[in-house]
């Protein structure tokens, strides 16, 4: 580690930590109806969009009407994605005049855009019109973001209620998460984004003369399109010359703020925040790593506030700091340290005022390896998914803290609002087994852990960690399977093992190296992220409506107080284990062998 | 009965040698399958048991030899939890037999209406029913429960209650139940049958016992789903590895996928056997230790509730104080002499059998050495309590001497001209507002002083209170005294709270209040009128001296009739929970070790590198698979006698009870496999077992 980086990482928190708990307050107030300013400006408006919509923000629902208001919803935008995607050819604002795409990775793309992981089995200047991007993609970005906020405030309904059978209405927390929350600091990140040089227009690609002509090495295609080998086996190329090079354009700012912002990822370009477009300062990317985990530590603090005690928030908040910086030091350190045999080879590898050092496989050169790491595991500790660098480039401990992060069921974080609930459902087993051992029927914020919170939150620990085995199983014995793995070895195995631990936690990052853009991959991912995402929403709600229907049981000095360091070292605790036990033979095939066979 | 029940030792010959056998039977898949952790052991028994007999005649690359070992270890460790169980419940079985042994059929004089003298058929006591009235005479064996409705007699019910010494069971009151099966010593008693065969007190004390009517708890069931939540992802974890290490095998081209054995030994391992194994004796165990307490509990679910408890509602009488209030000093009036105030007082109260009288005597005798004269020799007149007058005394001739509460006595002297004096008044205030009883003792229309009656608060119950207030324990004292007296007892005994002048209703709304504030209450009652309360509060003992209603009311009966009980019933429910959470704990901080001895050794021959991660440095593959699975089982085994007499329990907050047992059994349960297997792993080595 350098000391500019440590500076820089530094900086980093300082600032994160010094905006959520504002930010945390003030989402508070969003939901709790009180008044917070922007009500007064924007108040007209949410009461047009109740009216336009028929929607009654008094109405309260059940938990089955929540989850069944919530799942509609979920499959109406399914098809409006999916519609938009196979008919964009036909479409406006489609001025490179891109075709309609393949049904399954329509079905993928829809499917990776609703749950919020924002997987990309595509490129984006090379497959989506605008249109989709804006109509499609960005839209799901917002409502997808706002469905897991939705979501865990009814859960908090579920703690502060007492003895009712509603958690609140669907569509008031859907429309108040969107137009007072996400909204509002997506339009202010875009406009900074703009001004660091991200791009925000409906122009064509442009084609610019490269100041120097490159002469390469073009694989040579027979009439499929596949690459013809020659006798020796060895792919046939031909030489060839380039003197321009294509631009790609957009509306990406307004795309790329909410995409970091609500833990989607889907980039606006292939390479994601790697690209210069999308991503061309050293000051963008401090705002878009920002902005990766404002959001779900924030609501840390929104929770603390309406379960009324703001230790608890804190605590949580603290978990997730206990767990996500050993990971980023591991990370840091681990990229830092680049490759031993590079060293035998005789290449320095150590940092210096004229280069960084470590290992810079995959990175861009204005963010080096601190800001690449940090991005790397922010990014996958949160269930965003952008990406900076390259993480298959990444030393195999490099790659595996952020393999790790996603593998512990995007609660680090997590998504926007499905990470602190997912986390609240690791809270509730961390107190239903520290409870007994105290000799208490487990309680937590004052309702009574019992058999179905039991049951549901095993559920929504289960399905995820279901969903990465059996599909990992899967496609390493498949022939369709294997045939996507680029490496051999064991960083093969590890890239299968991202790619389903991605899609199933809903992240969306890939390790890259997979290729993913096949039938089966669109299928099996689609249904990872579909069954990892409602396995895990609906058990929450459940959770909620059965939490609002128990009466308060008063705290008393023989109750487990659940906001004390002990209680954050036990919880965080039980995270590592569960994923460690569940991961590691996985891991131990994958990244630890094949740092073991680095360092032989 | 009940002090060989006390003694009985954790493992005594007898049921050790019931419980083998049992484990045996209990293989039998349809009762292992409600034990899903144990049952998928049980199933990859019978796997690599089949293995096994496959590697005899189609050798592989894994001995013969091997399976064998990981074999005969699953059996065992299946085997192992099932005498975990059976023991339980052997303890449970042989105290069962003892109360049987007390049901005889007997031959029950059933009377044609409830008289002494009504004519009697003799019928044989598995046909009472309820509502039928029957005569039991000294030495007769009472043939059912029920309620007495005519008579007195002693009883002995050392059947029921261990207790030797006599009981006096009379109609009217709250001493009016009797239980079948308990001899009547003296007299006679004409008694209503309140229970159907099948369903008396014995009856469900059996059943209670021996486990049959065992239902599982709340806690219990979410435990379960939990434990069965991890065997499944624990399950996958490993089933998945065949296709992971075929993949692997072909990417690392060399070496040969995971063994079936290894998967099964793997499994066995990771999911949690510790907690799974031992859950349900630990549940026996922890009604076993409410009956060895001499309480019976009426299901599981009570005596867990017991562990929630915050408020304890505490009759003062009995339980917080003696049962009897006691003189502690005479106050005389302005001008008149103490000795004369004394030797009235002690007058008054020759007559006086109750307690109170008898220490007014003591006292007199004590400080002024008065004796102890003959009554009848003075020719006195006695004047028993009434509560018309609500005063006693003696009449000597001329001397009239009264004795009574001071509103009476004042009455009494303003209807004969006299008056009442101030500093008498003044003094009587002083002695209720310091939580004594004063009594004003009165000759003719003079008023000679005070009498203090104290409250004597039993010794070592402050400090009890003290530890209940540090586990978050809130106690109530219940007393029919005046607010004032109340607060002074309260103040000395130290209870957080009181309820004066108690009613059968003010009880039941103060329950009510603390429920609706989302607490949990748990009382003591012996009284008809106690019901009410009893059927409200969540834990609810009954006395067993109490009245049937009483005990049909409550969930659990203390044969003792000790009321201070309650705070030992607590104890027993809180142990009961922090024995299942600790096991858990421990069971699932046991794994990391497991996969540092195991993943190795699997991948052993696909990636030799991770033979880095054989940080405990085991000599072979095999011996190391061998070592963890046998370590698995023999962590059942240790742990026994702990799941039997439950985690210690020490009363302290909760944040310090966590973060002991964190470190006893969170870290305790890290560090000590690894321990464990490494010594297995030598001696295996050594003895070139593997």
């Amino acid at each position: 580690m350098t000391t500019y980086g440590v500076i820089q990482i530094g900086i980093y928190f300082l600032v994160l930590l010094a905006l959520v708990k504002p930010l945390g307050n003030y989402m508070a107030r969003v939901y709790q109806g009180e008044s917070f300013g922007l009500d007064l400006i924007l108040g007209p408006v949410e009461r047009l969009i109740y009216r336009v919509l028929g929607i009654r923000p008094e109405d309260e629902m059940s938990w089955k009407t929540y989850t069944g208001s919530a799942i509609v919803f979920k499959v109406a935008c399914f098809f409006l994605l999916f519609l938009i995607l196979r008919l964009q050819g036909i479409l406006p604002l489609n001025p490179q005049g891109v075709p309609g795409v393949s049904p399954d990775l329509a079905f993928n793309t829809a499917v990776s855009f609703i749950t919020n992981t924002n997987w990309q089995a595509y490129g984006g200047e090379s497959t989506m019109s605008y249109l989709t991007q804006m109509a499609g993609l960005t839209v799901q970005n917002f409502v997808s973001a706002a469905q897991g906020m939705a979501i865990l405030v009814a859960l908090i309904r579920g703690f502060t209620r007492r003895t009712t059978a509603t958690i609140g209405n669907y569509w008031a927390d859907m429309t108040r998460s969107i137009l007072y929350i996400l909204l509002p600091l997506s339009l202010f990140l875009a406009v900074a984004l703009v001004s660091q040089g991200v791009v925000q227009n409906f122009s064509p690609y442009k084609n610019v003369p490269l100041t120097q002509t490159i002469s390469y090495d073009n694989p040579k295609l027979d009439a499929d399109g596949k690459p013809v080998t020659g006798v020796d086996g060895k792919a046939v190329t031909e030489p060839a010359k380039a003197s321009e090079q294509t631009l790609p354009l957009g509306p990406a700012a307004s795309q790329i703020a909410i995409k970091q912002l609500g833990t989607n990822g889907g980039g606006f370009f292939n390479v994601n925040s790697a690209h210069p477009f999308e991503n061309p300062t050293p000051f963008s990317n401090f705002l878009e790593m920002l902005a990766i985990l404002l959001l779900p530590a924030a609501l840390c603090y929104t929770f603390g506030n309406m379960v009324g005690d703001r230790r608890q928030g804190r605590a949580l908040l603290a978990v997730m700091l206990i767990i996500f910086i050993p990971f980023l030091i591991l990370s840091y350190i681990s990229e830092q340290t680049g490759n031993p045999h590079l060293a035998t080879a005789g290449v320095d590898q150590a940092a210096s005022a004229l280069q960084p050092g470590g290992n810079m496989e995959g990175k861009e050169m204005r963010f080096g390896i601190a800001n690449s790491a940090l991005w790397a595991t922010a990014t996958t500790a949160a269930s965003n998914g952008s990406v900076n660098a390259m993480h298959d480039s990444f030393s195999p401990l490099g790659g595996l803290a952020p393999m790790v992060l996603i593998q512990l069921g995007e609660i680090v974080f997590g998504g926007v609002g499905s990470g602190l609930y997912g986390m609240l459902a690791f809270g509730m087993v961390a107190v239903f087994i520290s409870g007994l051992m105290v000799g208490r029927t487990p309680e937590y914020l004052g309702k009574k852990i019992e058999a179905f919170e039991m049951k549901m939150a095993a559920i929504v620990i289960l399905i995820p960690a279901v969903c990465v085995l059996l599909g990992t199983a899967v496609a390493s014995v498949t022939t369709a399977g294997v045939a996507g793995v680029s490496n051999p070895g064991p960083h093969g195995f590890s890239q299968i093992l991202y790619a389903l631990s991605s899609a199933s936690n809903n992240n969306g990052s890939a390790f890259g190296g997979l290729s993913a853009n096949t039938p089966f991959y669109n299928t099996l991912l689609g249904l990872a992220m579909l069954f990892g995402r409602f396995w895990v929403m609906v058990p929450i709600i459940a959770i909620a409506g059965s939490l609002a229907s128990k009466k308060y049981v008063t705290p008393s000095a023989g109750t487990l107080p659940t906001h004390t360091p002990l209680f954050v070292m036990f919880l965080a605790g039980i995270i590592i284990v569960v994923g460690a036990l569940t991961f590691l033979p996985g891991l131990a095939l994958g990244p630890i062998a094949e740092h073991l066979t680095l360092y032989k | 009965m009940t002090q060989k029940k006390k003694q009985l030792a954790l493992f005594e010959a007898r049921i050790i040698r019931r419980a083998l056998i049992d484990s045996l039977v209990k293989l039998n898949p349809k009762d292992q399958v409600r034990n899903p952790v144990m049952f998928v052991v049980e199933v990859g028994s019978i796997l690599t048991t089949l293995l096994f007999v496959h590697a005899l005649f189609v050798p592989g690359t894994e001995s013969a030899g091997f399976i064998l070992g990981i074999s005969l270890w699953l059996w065992a460790t299946v085997l192992f939890a099932n005498f975990a169980e059976s023991v339980a419940e052997g303890r449970g079985k042989a105290q069962a037999d003892a109360l049987r042994g007390s049901r005889k059929d007997i031959q029950a004089k059933r009377l044609s209406c409830p008289e002494r003298d009504a004519p009697i058929t003799t019928v044989a006591s598995p046909h009472l029913k309820k509502g039928d009235h029957v005569l039991v005479e000294a030495g007769d064996i009472i043939p059912g429960d029920g309620e007495v409705v005519v008579g007195v007699a002693s009883v002995n019910e050392s059947a029921i209650t261990g207790e030797s010494a006599p009981v006096i069971r009379e109609s009217g009151g709250d001493r009016s139940a009797v239980t079948g099966g308990t001899q009547v010593l003296s007299d006679w008693l004409v008694v209503r049958i309140t229970a159907n065969p099948g369903e008396t007190f014995l009856d469900r004390m059996i059943s209670m016992v021996e486990g049959a009517k065992r239902q599982k708890t709340p806690n219990e069931i979410a435990l379960d789903i939990l434990l069965a939540g991890l065997t499944i992802i624990f399950l996958l974890a490993t089933v998945t590895l065949l296709p992971f290490s075929l993949f692997s095998v072909k990417a690392a081209g060399q070496g040969s996928p995971v063994s079936i054995t290894v998967l099964v030994s793997l499994l066995v391992c990771l999911i949690p056997t510790t907690i799974g194994g031992l859950l349900s004796a630990i549940g026996i165990a922890g009604m076993d230790r409410m009956i060895q307490a001499n309480v019976i509990a009426m299901s599981g679910r009570a005596v867990e509730a017991a562990g929630d408890v915050d408020v304890l509602l505490l009759d003062k009488t009995g339980t917080i104080t003696l049962g009897n209030r006691q003189a502690t000093a005479f106050i005389p009036a302005q001008g008149v002499d103490a000795k004369a105030l004394a030797d009235a007082a002690q007058l008054s109260s020759l007559s006086d059998e109750t307690p109170e009288g008898r220490s007014i005597v003591i006292l007199a005798k004590e400080k002024y050495g008065f004796r102890e004269r003959d009554i009848h020799a003075l020719n006195a007149t006695l004047i028993p309590f009434s509560a018309h007058t609500r005063m006693s005394g003696v009449n000597l001739g001329e001397r009239e001497v009264r004795k009574g509460a001071a509103d009476a006595v004042e009455e009494y002297v303003k209807r004969l001209g006299g008056a009442f004096p101030s500093d008498v008044r003044a003094a009587v205030d002083e002695i209720a507002r310091e939580g004594g009883t004063p009594l004003v003792v009165a000759e003719s229309k003079k008023v000679l002083g005070t009498i203090r009656l104290n409250d004597i608060v039993k010794g070592g119950i402050r400090e009890r209170f003290a530890e209940l207030r540090r586990m978050g324990i809130k106690t109530i004292m219940i007393t029919g005294d005046n607010p004032l007296t109340a607060a002074a007892i309260a103040a000395e005994a130290g209870v957080d709270d009181f309820l004066a002048q108690a009613t059968p209703e003010a009880k039941l709304k103060l329950i009510r209040e603390h429920q609706a504030g989302g607490r949990l209450v748990a009382m003591t009652g012996d009284g008809t009128n106690d019901a009410p309360a009893l059927a409200q509060a969540d834990v609810a003992v009954a006395m067993n001296t109490g009245t049937q209603a009483a005990k049909e009311a409550g969930n659990m009966v203390d044969l003792d009739s000790n009321p201070t009980k309650l705070i030992e019933v607590v104890e027993i429910g809180k142990q009961l929970l922090m024995t299942r959470g600790t096991l858990t704990t421990f069971s699932i901080a046991n794994d990391v070790a497991k996969y540092f001895a195991i993943l190795p050794a699997a991948f052993l021959t696909i990636y030799p590198q991770l033979g880095a991660l054989n940080i405990m440095g085991l000599s072979t593959p095999q011996s190391a698979i061998l070592s963890a699975v046998i370590f698995n089982a023999l962590i059942i085994i240790a742990l026994i006698p702990l799941a039997l007499r439950g985690v210690a329990y020490r009363p302290m907050g909760a944040g310090v009870v966590l973060r002991n047992n964190l470190l006893v059994y969170g870290l305790g349960g890290l560090i000590v496999p690894f321990v464990g297997i490494k010594v297995i792993d030598m001696i295996i080595t050594s003895l070139n077992l593997a």
